[in-house]
C-alpha cells in the first residue's frame, strides 16, 4: 500500500543524488515533492505541514550542509521521522492486567472492527494460548451481532449472546461478568461503527468505556482513509484513552498516509495491520520496517517473518540473505520460491515485501494464480541445472524441449523467462535499492 | 446535531424527503424543484453549520483584500476535503488566471468562481437513475470496495423503489462475509419485499443468477443484487465479479441495467483507482457516496468527475432507509460553498 509513496520519495530524493551540496533551493525542490507526495498518500495535510518543517529544520543544519552526499544525508533524515512520527518502537498488547484483560475495539463505520475483533481473538488463542470471550455492543447495524457470532465460532473463541433490544451498556457489563464466570484471559468487546460528530453515540461509547474500563482501547481505521482521518482520530482521542490503532484494509493499493495522520494525531501507536478478510489476516506493526518500505528499502523483515511461517527456515534465511544483498536470484530460487508462494497468497504478495516494494510488472501478477504457480514450477524441473543457473544458454531448442518435458507452450516457457528477468532487473538495477542496502550495512552511522 | 430519537434498527421509515421516482414516470428527473429545506438539510449535514469553504473567509481578507493567502487557504480548503492534489492544481490554476486578468474583485466573486469552477466538473455527472420498463427485472448490480456501504444503500434503495410503486426484490450476492445474508434479509423485512439467498459459501453468481428468474417468474420490476465487498487490486476476486456479470447476462442479455459503485465519502484518493478498476472490470454506469453525515467531504468525487465523467447516482446521509438522497451538483456545490438561496 505504500508503493506510490515509497516511489515519489525515491524521486525526490533521486533529484538530490549527484548534487556536490544541498542548497536552500534544491531542498526547497525536494520537500515539495516530499509534500505532494505525502499529499497524493492521503496524509492529511497538517501533520504533512508539521512533517515538512521537522525535515526542514534538520535538513538545512549543519550535518547536511557538511554531508559528501546530500541525498543520503535526506533519506536518513526523511527515514527518521517517519520512523519518529510513526511510533518509534514496537509495540505489544499489553495483557498484564488482572484477568479478565478488556480489550475494546472502535471506530467509524464499516471500518472493520467486528473482522479485526476475530483476529485479535485468533491470534490470542494461537499465538499466546489465551481464552479468549468474544461479545458485541452493536444493537443498530442489522446482523452486527450474528456477524461476531460466526466469527467466534470460526475461531474458536468463546461468545457471549446478546440482543438488539438491549441496552449496549449492560451487554458490556454481562461481557466482563461472564469473562469472570467463564475464567476467559481476554474479553473483546466489539462496538457499533460511529461517527465522530455524533455526540450521542460518542457519549455512549464513552458510557461503554466506563462500564468495563478496558486495558486496552484500540482505534480502527481504514487504511484507505482521506484527510478527515484527522477529525475523527482527533475526536475519538479525546473521547477515549486510546493506548493502540488497528489500520485496516492495507491489503489494497491504497497509499496508506492514514497511518501518518493517525499516529500523529492520536498519540496512539499503531499496533496491528489488517491485511486480508480472513482471520489470519492480521500482522504485527512495525514503524521502523513501514518507514524503510516507504523508503523503498523493502519489508524484508517482515518478508522473512512470513516466509518463515510457511517454510523453513534455512530457505528463508538464504532468501533474505540474497534479498538483502541485492543479488540476482537464479532459477533454483525462484523455484522455490514459487513452490513457497502457493501458500502465501501468491507472487504479487512476495514481490510486494521486496525492495521497491510491489513495483510489479505488468501482467505478472495475473499469473500468480495457484495453477500458473505449480505450472512454472514444472517448467523449472523441465530445465538442467545448468539452465537453472545461466538462464541466457536456453536457446530455440531447449525451449522445445523444456515447453514437451513439461507439457506446456513455448509461450509459457517465453513467459517464464520474461518473468525472471523483469524480477532480475528489479532487483539489479534500482540504484537507490544498491545504496539503501549499503547504507544499511553502517553507511549511515560511518558518516560524520 | 443530527438527533438520534430512536434506535437505528427500529426507526419508522419516513419518505418525505425523498424526490419522487415514481413508477409513473420511470425517468426520473433531477431538474424537479428540490423539497422543501433540501439545501438546508442537505447542507446541515455535510457542513454541520460550519460552511466549508466559506467559513471565515471575511476575516480572512479584512476588506475584501484577495492575496496570495486567501489563494493558499482556499488551496488548503480543498486537499482537507480529499480533493487531490492534481483537481485542485487545476481548480486553482484557473482562479489564479481570473485573478491575473483582474476579473476577481473581491471575497465573493472568489468564492462565486470556485463555486463555478467545482460546478463545471461535477454538472456532467448529475443523472439520475433511471428504471426502465424495457426489461424485467431491470438489474441493478451494487460493487465496491469491503465495508463502502453497499448492503446499506441497497436497503435504502429498495425502500425507496417500494414506496415509488415498483416491485422489488434482493439477491443476496454476498456469500462470504460472515452474516452477510441475514443482514440483507433483515433489509428485506424492514422494507418488506422479498430476498432470495443460499447459504454463506455458495456461487454468488448462482445466487443472483436464480434471484433474476425467480423475479421474472413472479413479474418483479426492480432486481438489487448486493455483492460481498472487495478491494479493487484483488484480481481473483475482480474476475469473480466479472463472472457474475457473464452469468447475468445468460439471463438476460441486457443485463445488468445498472451497475452502481457505491464510495465511502471517508476514503481518500484511493477512490479513484476504485472508480477506475471496477469500472474497467465490470463498466460502472454509477456512483453512490456514502456516509457523507460525518465531516468527510467527499471532495474525492470532484477528482472522479474530471478523470471519468461517471455519474452520481446518489448520495447517503445516514443509516437509515430514508437517508439516501439524489445527488444534484448545484445543491451539492451549493451546500459545500454556503452559498445556496436557503439561508441557514
Ligand atoms: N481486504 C480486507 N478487508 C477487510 C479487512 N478488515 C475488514 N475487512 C472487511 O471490511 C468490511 C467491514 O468489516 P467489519 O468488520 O464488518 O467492519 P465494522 O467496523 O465492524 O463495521 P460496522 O460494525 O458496520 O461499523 C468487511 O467486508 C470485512 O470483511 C482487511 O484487513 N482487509
Ligand atoms: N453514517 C453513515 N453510515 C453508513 C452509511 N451507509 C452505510 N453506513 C454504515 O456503514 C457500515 C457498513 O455498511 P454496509 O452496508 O454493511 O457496507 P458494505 O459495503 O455492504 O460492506 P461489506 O459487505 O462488508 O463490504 C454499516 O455500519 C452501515 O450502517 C451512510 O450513508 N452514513
Ligand atoms: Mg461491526
Ligand atoms: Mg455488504
Amino acid at each position: 500500500m505504500f508503493d506510490q509513496l515509497t516511489e515519489r520519495l525515491s524521486s525526490a530524493v533521486g533529484a538530490l543524488r549527484g548534487k556536490g551540496r544541498i542548497s536552500e533551493d534544491n531542498i526547497k525542490d525536494a520537500l515539495r515533492q516530499v509534500r505532494m507526495a505525502l499529499l497524493e498518500a492521503d496524509v492529511a495535510l497538517p501533520v504533512v505541514k508539521a512533517f515538512i518543517e521537522q525535515v526542514r529544520e534538520k535538513a538545512v543544519g549543519e550535518e547536511v550542509l557538511r554531508s559528501l552526499t546530500p541525498g543520503q544525508a535526506l533519506i536518513k533524515i526523511v527515514h527518521a521521522e517517519l520512523v519518529a512520527l510513526m511510533g518509534g518502537g514496537d509495540s505489544e498488547l499489553n495483557l498484564r492486567s488482572q484477568p479478565p484483560v478488556v480489550i475494546m475495539l472502535a471506530g467509524l463505520q464499516g471500518a472493520g472492527k467486528t473482522t479485526s475483533a476475530a483476529k485479535l481473538a485468533r491470534f490470542l488463542i494461537e499465538r499466546d494460548k489465551k481464552k479468549v470471550l468474544l461479545a458485541s455492543a452493536d444493537v443498530y447495524r442489522p446482523a452486527a451481532i450474528l456477524q461476531l457470532q460466526r466469527l467466534a465460532e470460526q475461531v474458536g473463541a468463546g461468545f457471549m449472546a446478546s440482543e438488539a433490544s438491549e441496552d449496549p451498556r449492560l451487554i458490556a457489563a454481562r461481557a466482563l461478568e461472564e469473562g469472570r464466570r467463564s475464567l476467559a484471559d481476554v474479553v473483546i468487546l466489539d462496538t457499533a461503527g460511529r461517527l465522530h460528530v455524533d455526540e450521542e453515540m460518542m457519549g455512549e461509547i464513552k458510557l461503554l468505556h466506563q462500564t468495563v474500563s478496558p486495558t486496552e482501547t484500540l482505534f480502527v481505521v481504514d487504511s484507505m482513509a482521506g484527510q478527515d482521518a484527522v477529525n475523527a482520530a482527533r475526536a475519538f482521542s479525546e473521547a477515549l484513552p486510546l493506548t493502540g490503532v488497528i489500520l485496516t484494509k492495507t491489503d489494497g493499493d491504497a497509499r496508506g498516509g492514514a497511518a501518518l495522520s493517525v499516529r500523529h494525531i492520536s498519540g496512539a501507536p499503531i499496533k496491528f495491520l489488517g491485511v486480508g478478510e480472513k482471520t489470519d489476516a492480521l500482522e504485527r506493526f512495525h514503524a521502523d520496517r513501514v518507514a524503510s518500505r516507504i523508503l523503498g528499502m523493502g519489508d524484508v523483515l517482515t518478508l522473512v517473518e512470513e516466509v518463515e511461517r510457511n517454510v523453513d527456515r534455512d530457505q528463508a534465511e538464504k532468501l533474505a540473505r540474497k534479498v538483502q544483498k541485492g543479488k540476482g536470484l537464479d532459477l533454483t530460487d525462484l523455484r522455490e520460491q514459487l513452490q513457497q508462494m502457493i501458500n502465501m497468497g501468491g507472487l504479487a504478495a512476495l514481490m510486494d515485501k521486496l525492495p521497491m516494494g510491489g513495483k510489479l510488472p505488468q501482467g505478472v501478477s495475473q499469473q500468480a494464480g495457484d495453477q500458473q504457480l505449480a505450472r512454472q514450477i514444472a517448467i523449472i524441473n523441465s530445465m538442467t541445472p545448468q539452465e537453472r543457473k545461466l538462464p541466457a544458454v536456453i536457446n530455440g531448442s531447449r525451449k522445445r524441449r523444456i515447453a514437451v518435458g513439461s507439457g506446456v507452450q513455448i509461450q509459457d516457457v517465453n513467459r517464464l523467462l520474461k518473468q525472471y528477468k523483469q524480477m532480475q532487473k528489479m532487483m539489479k538495477n534500482k540504484k537507490l535499492f544498491r545504496q539503501l542496502s549499503s547504507m544499511g550495512k553502517g553507511g549511515f552511522r560511518g558518516r560524520p | 446535531m443530527r438527533q438520534r430519537e430512536i434506535k437505528r434498527d427500529k426507526r419508522v421509515q419516513n419518505h418525505d424527503n425523498c424526490l419522487p421516482m415514481l413508477k409513473s414516470n420511470p425517468t426520473t428527473s433531477n431538474r424537479e424543484q428540490p423539497a422543501p429545506g433540501f439545501i438546508k438539510r442537505l447542507r446541515a449535514r455535510i457542513n454541520r453549520g460550519d460552511s466549508w469553504l466559506t467559513y471565515d473567509l471575511a476575516n480572512l481578507v479584512p476588506g475584501g483584500k484577495i492575496d496570495e493567502e486567501l489563494l493558499e487557504e482556499l488551496e488548503t480548503r480543498l486537499l482537507t476535503a480529499d480533493v487531490g492534489v492534481e483537481a485542485t492544481e487545476e481548480i486553482m490554476g484557473g482562479l489564479r488566471k481570473r485573478l491575473k486578468r483582474n476579473e476577481l474583485k473581491d471575497a465573493s466573486a472568489v468564492v462565486d468562481a470556485l463555486r463555478t469552477a467545482m460546478l463545471e466538473i461535477l454538472a456532467p455527472c448529475e443523472a439520475a437513475l433511471q428504471i426502465g420498463t424495457e426489461h424485467r427485472p431491470w438489474t441493478i448490480l451494487f460493487v465496491g470496495v469491503n465495508g463502502a456501504g453497499k448492503t446499506t444503500t441497497l436497503g435504502k434503495l429498495a425502500a425507496r423503489l417500494k414506496s415509488d410503486g415498483f416491485s422489488t426484490m434482493l439477491a443476496a450476492g454476498d456469500t462470504f462475509r460472515a452474516a452477510a445474508v441475514e443482514q440483507l434479509r433483515i433489509w428485506g423485512e424492514r422494507n418488506q419485499v422479498p430476498v432470495v439467498s443460499q447459504g454463506t459459501g455458495a456461487d454468488p453468481a448462482a445466487v443472483i443468477f436464480d434471484a433474476m428468474d425467480s423475479a421474472k417468474a413472479r413479474n418483479i420490476d426492480v432486481l438489487l443484487a448486493d455483492t460481498a465487498g472487495r478491494l479493487q487490486s484483488q484480481t481473483g476476486l475482480m474476475d469473480e465479479l466479472r463472472k457474475i456479470v457473464r452469468v447475468i447476462r445468460k439471463s438476460d442479455a441486457s443485463a445488468p441495467h445498472e451497475v452502481l459503485l457505491v464510495l465511502d465519502a471517508g476514503i481518500g484518493q484511493n477512490a479513484l483507482s476504485q472508480a477506475r478498476q471496477f469500472n474497467e472490470a465490470v463498466g460502472v454506469t454509477g456512483l453512490v457516496l456514502t456516509k457523507l453525515d460525518g465531516t468527510a467531504k467527499g471532495g474525492v468525487v470532484l477528482n472522479i468527475a474530471r478523470a471519468m465523467k461517471l455519474p452520481i447516482r446518489f448520495i447517503g446521509i445516514g443509516e437509515k432507509a430514508e437517508d439516501l438522497d439524489i445527488f444534484r451538483a448545484t445543491d451539492f456545490v451549493d451546500a459545500l460553498l454556503g452559498a445556496g438561496s436557503d439561508p441557514s
